[in-house]
Formats: C-alpha cells, structure tokens, sequence
C-alpha cells in the first residue's frame, strides 16, 4: 500500500494541457466542452460507442480519452454500456452488413436527443473498405448522423474537439 | 532453423503411397511449395500431424476450372506450403480439422467464401457468412460481384444453431455483438449453472468488411494501406507481413534502414499494446491504479510515435519497398531516454501489482489454458507462450533485421491469465532491450527502394511476428501488377478458440479479464 501511494505521490496529476507537439491547449477544449455539457445536458453527457465494423483503430483512441491524460469524465462526458442510457451514439465504421441490423437497434433503442457521431474515414465515407457485398460504408448510409469526426484514426484530441462541435450544432438547431 | 522434418514427412508419406511433388516457388521461400493429389490431402495432415508440425495457415484461391487450396505448415522454423487442386464443379476437399483443432474455423471461412466442401469436418455450420450473402454464393469466386447480390437492408443474424445444455438450473447468457464497453463486436453465448461458466461459445465474423475480396486489384501501394487497417491495432505488422509478401514476389531488396525502422515500429506497436492491456487487464479486477499508470505508460509512448514518426499508430509508414517516415538522430536519442526511465517504472510497477493480493487472487488460475490445447489449436503469442508454447517468428524463423538480433523469449506453463500478463510485461522490457540495439545501430541507407512490377502469377509469402504473435500473409499478382490474391492469417484466429476453452469452471465475471488477458482481434479474423 505505501509503495502505491508513494507511486501516486511521485507520478502527481499529469493530467495536463501540453502535448508537446503544437496542438492547441487540451484545457481550452475541455473547458468548452464541460460549459456545453453543462449547458444543454445538465452537466452530463452520456455516449454509447458502437463498433459497427472498424479495423479497432478509433476505439483504442476512444478509449485513450479515459487515461489520465485527457481524463474526458472531468469535462461531464462519460461512456455507458445501454444506448437507452445513451444521449450520444458515437459510431465508428465502416458499418459491416454483419453490423447493419445491430446499429439500427441501438439507434432505435437510444432516446432523444439521439446525436449520432460517424468517427474516423471509414465511419465519415468508407474509407478503405468503401461500399461492397459486406460493407454499407459510411455511418450515414444507415442510420441520420449529426457530426463526423475525420481521421484514420482520429486522435483523442480531434475526438474531444468533435463532439464538443456536435453539441454545439445541436445547440444551434434547437427550436 | 532446421528443414529435415519435410525428407522424414515426405518418406513416411511415401510408404503410404502418397507422393508429393516440390514446385519452385521462389516468392515463398524460405518456405517450400510442394503439391498434392486432393484425396492424399487428409492423409498428409494425418502425417504432418504425428510428425508434430503446427498448423499455420489455409487458404484457397479461385483459378478457374480449378480452386487452388493451400495449407502451411511449421515446425523447427522450417515452414512448407502445400497445394492441391479441387475441382469448381466437385468442389471436395478431406478436412484437416480431425487432425488439428485449430483447422476448424479456417476451413469454414474457406466453405463460407469459396464453397469448397470439407467432407469429413466435424461442424459444417457456416463460420463468417451471416445474412448478406446467400449460401450458394461465394464471394472470392471471381464470378461474384464485389458489390454482392443482395439488395436492401441486411436482416439480422439470429439462425445460427448455437450448442445448447438442458437440466435444473441451466440458463443461457447472450452477449454482443454489441458489447458494454468501448471493444469490438461479436456474440458470446454463454451456458452457466450459477455464477459457473458451463460451455461459451463464440459467434464471431460481425466485422466482416470484404478485405479478402476488395483487395482484388488493387496496385502495391493500395494494398499496404489495406493491410494497415486489417486490424489498427496491429497497423505496423500486417503492414509489414503484406509487404514482405509483394517484396518476395516481385523479388525486390529493402534497404538495410528501412529494414531497421521496421522493427523499430514493430517493437513499439508491441509496447504499446502489450501496456495497455495490462492496464485493462488490472481495470478488470478493479486494480484502477494499475490500470491509470499503464494507460498513462501507454499514452507517453504512443505520443513519442507521433512526434518521431508522425503517427501515434505509425499506419502508412511501412509501403512496398521500405518505409515512409524517416527518424532523426535527435528522435532516436529520445526514444532511448524514453526507454531509460520507463523500464524502472514498469519494473516498479509489476512489483507492487504481485504484491497486491487483490490482483493475484483475481488472476492467478483464472481462466487456465491448459498447454495441450493451446497446442492443439497452435495457439500463438503470449498465449501459447503462457502455456509453454514458445514460437517466436523472429527467434524461431527469423527475418531481417532479427536475424542479426538475440530475441529471448519468455515460456511459463501455468497458462492463466497471470501468466499471459507476465509473459507481457516481460515482452515489453526485452523489446526495450531490441529497440535499444536498433536505435544504435541504425544504418544509413536509402529509405525504399524503387518499385518493380512482378509477372503475372507471381507469389509472395509474408511472415511477421506481430504483438499477438506470427502473422502470415499470401500475396498473388495478377495481371499489371494487380493484386489477384491476397490473405493475411491474424494470428488472433490460433486464440480465439482458446478463449472458448480457458473459461470454463471460471466464474461468468471473470470472463471480462480472461478476454482482454487473450484480446484476440476481431477485425483481423473476420477480414
């Protein structure tokens, strides 16, 4: 146990705005992605992320928005297991036909405001894979998609800046 | 490396009266082409078998009035391909799966794309087909459009016979494909008495995408980026396995330092991957400090890909003939400090994780995978090498630049999941140890080489020991440099049957952290 806290004690908080390479400032993101959640979610913003068929490169990025380093969870957005929990569906493609039935039902299932979010080249057009006997290609050619987040993959900070853009379209189009 | 197994195979063959005749095949060496006649092919595995050769690979290829089918096999690091012929309007074919397990799943995939019938196969349910093709049509023969036949919405899978128990107390457990997490899809079908794992049985083939078929011509550079994203998280090795396979076959050198730069890549996919699975690993049994010091680990190093290598998956940077990103002396410089003050840290860490009874209580004996059946399913990578079995491509049949490298590898019997996450952490800190050798001897030379289009038919065979372990990639030219044939063997297809077989008697939670302690792909076995 003491070497544990000596761990926690040493490494301290690294969750931090700087990547070194010249990308803008993580906490100017976040900061305006919590001030929309908070505005149009009630502080909380919960994503359900199907795989509807992608190579496995966008979900390592999805997942690395839960390391310390970017640490999503603290701008209000996190990731449930039920799209009927869900106010984001966040789609990585491209949608298998083996998929197609599986994300209609999890669309269906999901309540509104229902924003659906195609992730990477393959969930934004295709990408590689394209249109063929076992690919629909885009998210879009299955179910209404609301924002794309481009990329192959996308990192975490691209995915942050993408969702915090799709509420804000959401904002935008409210009555 | 040793080749004496094939004159000891192909003499007990011959007292049977089945001959096999060597082809020259200059783009699969160093592995041997040799042909069959289709009704000797049962009795060659039988004999490939007793000989204790491994299963590696099959495939089949559409040539007309014939099917080419294709298996290889391993053993001492000598690998031997062998061909037969089915005919397409008799398309029948001895199944190889009574002799070797792990032939089950392929010979499906070849049934489901080919319609090659395996006559004495044990299960001939279909395998990666579900509903978007019917079963008379077989998308790799090449009358099939790659658009398909199917119009309209695909309909659910749901006839799939599924094994089934009966008697007090059994119940059933649907997962997927839709899975809680952030992880790729696929249905597990659990039968559980309690909280007790009876039978699991895995429906997989959900992100089938067509890979095998799209590949179809396209030129040398539009397959490397197909191969990049067979599977993402193995971006850097199938890239390479594919290219190895177009380099061979059109009898291309790569330069000395592009060769270098992609073990450097490849021994950083396998760090990264191999920390954030233990991360994941520790997350599954609430260890949530092992799990943020690891994704921490992970995210440090996979920024350092960026900055050095303008990608933090390094996708793209191996292309046919050499590599697309070059390193600097500066970068290199920081990769090894980078390595310096890593190794204590990860020492440090895997010290206070098997001090910590929580983590050991949860993972040693869990989900045991007992070294015969990973033996039967020739089960690679840190699996098989949790359950004494050790190949390692760049050790056991080495290819350059490892052929200039002591590559050690870490062997433990117990096969539970304790086990795999220990081979893991060892792999990380040897692969420092290679990185560290790569980084200083880094030799100057061009970047690629100039590209050269093979003749049509000509054939390349790629192996690659990738973080999941040995990668084998088939690659045949066509007409103009096309791709007529393409076939990656993740090496996720050896594992995933394991993972049927090392949960049982564990209880249903456990399943989570038996999964992600074997985390085969999907991507990469439904192609």
């Amino acid at each position: 146990m003491l070497r544990i806290l000596a761990k926690i004690q040493k490494i301290g908080i690294v969750t931090e705005p700087l990547p070194k390479i010249d990308e803008p400032v993580l906490q100017q993101v976040g900061e305006q992605l919590k001030a929309k959640v908070g505005e149009l979610f009630g502080g909380s913003l919960a994503i359900r992320q199907v795989d509807a068929g992608s190579c496995n490169g966008c979900e390592l990025e999805i997942n690395a928005l839960g390391n310390p380093y970017y640490g999503i969870e603290r701008f209000g957005v996190h990731f449930v297991a039920s799209p009927r929990h869900a106010d984001m569906l966040l789609v990585t493609g491209p949608v298998s036909r083996h998929m197609e039935a599986a994300l209609k039902r999890a669309y269906d299932a999901t309540p509104e405001p229902k924003l659906v979010i195609a992730v990477g080249e393959c969930g934004a057009c295709g990408g590689e894979f394209g249109v063929s006997y076992a690919s629909c290609g885009a998210v879009a050619n299955v179910v209404p998609v609301d924002g794309v987040i481009r990329g192959c993959p996308p990192t975490p900070l691209d995915l942050m800046r993408g969702i915090l853009e799709a509420i804000g379209k959401f904002q935008a189009k409210r009555p | 490396m040793s080749a004496a197994w094939i004159d000891t195979l192909l003499g007990r063959l011959a007292a049977r009266d089945v001959h096999l005749r060597e082809e020259p095949a200059p783009g699969l060496a160093p592995a041997r082409l040799f042909t069959a006649k289709t009704d000797d092919w049962g009795a060659l595995a039988h004999e490939t078998r007793n000989l204790e050769c491994r299963w590696v690979a099959g495939f089949g290829e559409d040539a007309g009035d014939y099917i080419l089918m294709n298996t290889v096999f391993e053993k001492d690091g000598a690998y031997l391909v062998a061909r037969t012929q089915v005919k397409r309007a008799m398309p029948f074919l001895p199944s190889h799966t009574p002799y070797y397990p792990g032939a089950d799943r392929p010979e499906r995939h070849i049934q489901d794309m080919l319609g090659v019938a395996f006559t004495n196969h044990p299960d001939p349910r279909r395998w990666t087909r579900h509903q978007a093709w019917r079963d008379a049509d077989c998308p790799l023969r090449k009358d099939f459009p790659v658009a398909g036949r199917m119009t309209g919405p695909t309909p659910p899978d749901d006839t799939y016979k599924f094994l089934y128990a009966q008697g007090a107390g059994v119940y059933e457990i649907p997962v997927g494909p839709i899975h809680a997490g952030t992880i790729e899809p696929g249905h597990f079908r659990f039968q559980a008495v309690g909280e007790t794992v009876l039978n699991l049985e895995e429906h997989l083939g959900y992100t089938h995408k067509g890979i095998e078929k799209i590949a179809e011509g396209r030129d040398a550079d539009g397959l490397a980026r197909l191969a990049s994203r067979v599977s993402g998280d193995s971006t850097v090795a199938h890239a390479w396995a594919a290219c190895m396979a177009m380099e061979r076959a059109a009898g291309i050198d790569v330069p000395a330092r592009a060769l270098y730069l992609r073990a450097i890549m490849s021994e950083r996919e396998r760090v990264a991957n191999h920390l954030g699975d233990i991360g994941m690993v520790l997350n599954d049994v609430a260890f949530t400090f092992g799990f943020y010091q690891f994704s921490r680990l992970r995210e440090d190093w996979q920024r350092l890909s960026r900055e050095a290598l303008g990608h933090r998956f390094m996708m793209d940077r191996v292309v046919p003939g050499g590599v697309a990103a070059n390193l600097t002396d500066q970068m290199a410089i920081a990769m090894q400090a980078q390595i310096a003050a890593m190794r204590p840290e990860i020492e440090n860490l895997m010290g206070i994780a098997d001090d910590t009874a929580s983590v050991e209580d949860r993972l040693v004996t869990t989900g045991y995978l007992a070294p015969e059946t990973a033996k039967a399913y020739g089960a690679l990578g840190y699996v098989g090498k949790a359950s004494g079995h050790g190949f390692d491509a760049r050790r056991n049949a080495p290819y350059a630049p490892y052929d200039q490298l002591h590559v050690e590898v870490p062997v433990y019997q117990y096969g539970d999941v304790a086990a795999r996450v220990k081979v893991r952490a060892q792999e990380v800190l040897i692969s420092f140890g290679l990185l560290d050798k790569l980084l200083t001897s880094l030799p100057d030379s061009p970047l690629r080489a100039n590209w050269k289009t093979p003749a049509a038919g000509a054939e390349g065979l790629g192996i690659v020991e990738s973080w999941r372990g040995e990668i084998v990639t088939y690659v045949r030219f066509g007409a103009d440099g096309k791709i007529a044939r393409f076939f990656p063997r993740d090496p996720s297809w050896t594992t995933w049957q394991g993972l049927e077989k090392c949960i049982r008697d564990n209880i249903v939670p456990d399943f989570p952290v038996c999964n992600k302690s074997i985390n085969g792909s999907y991507s990469g076995h439904d192609l």
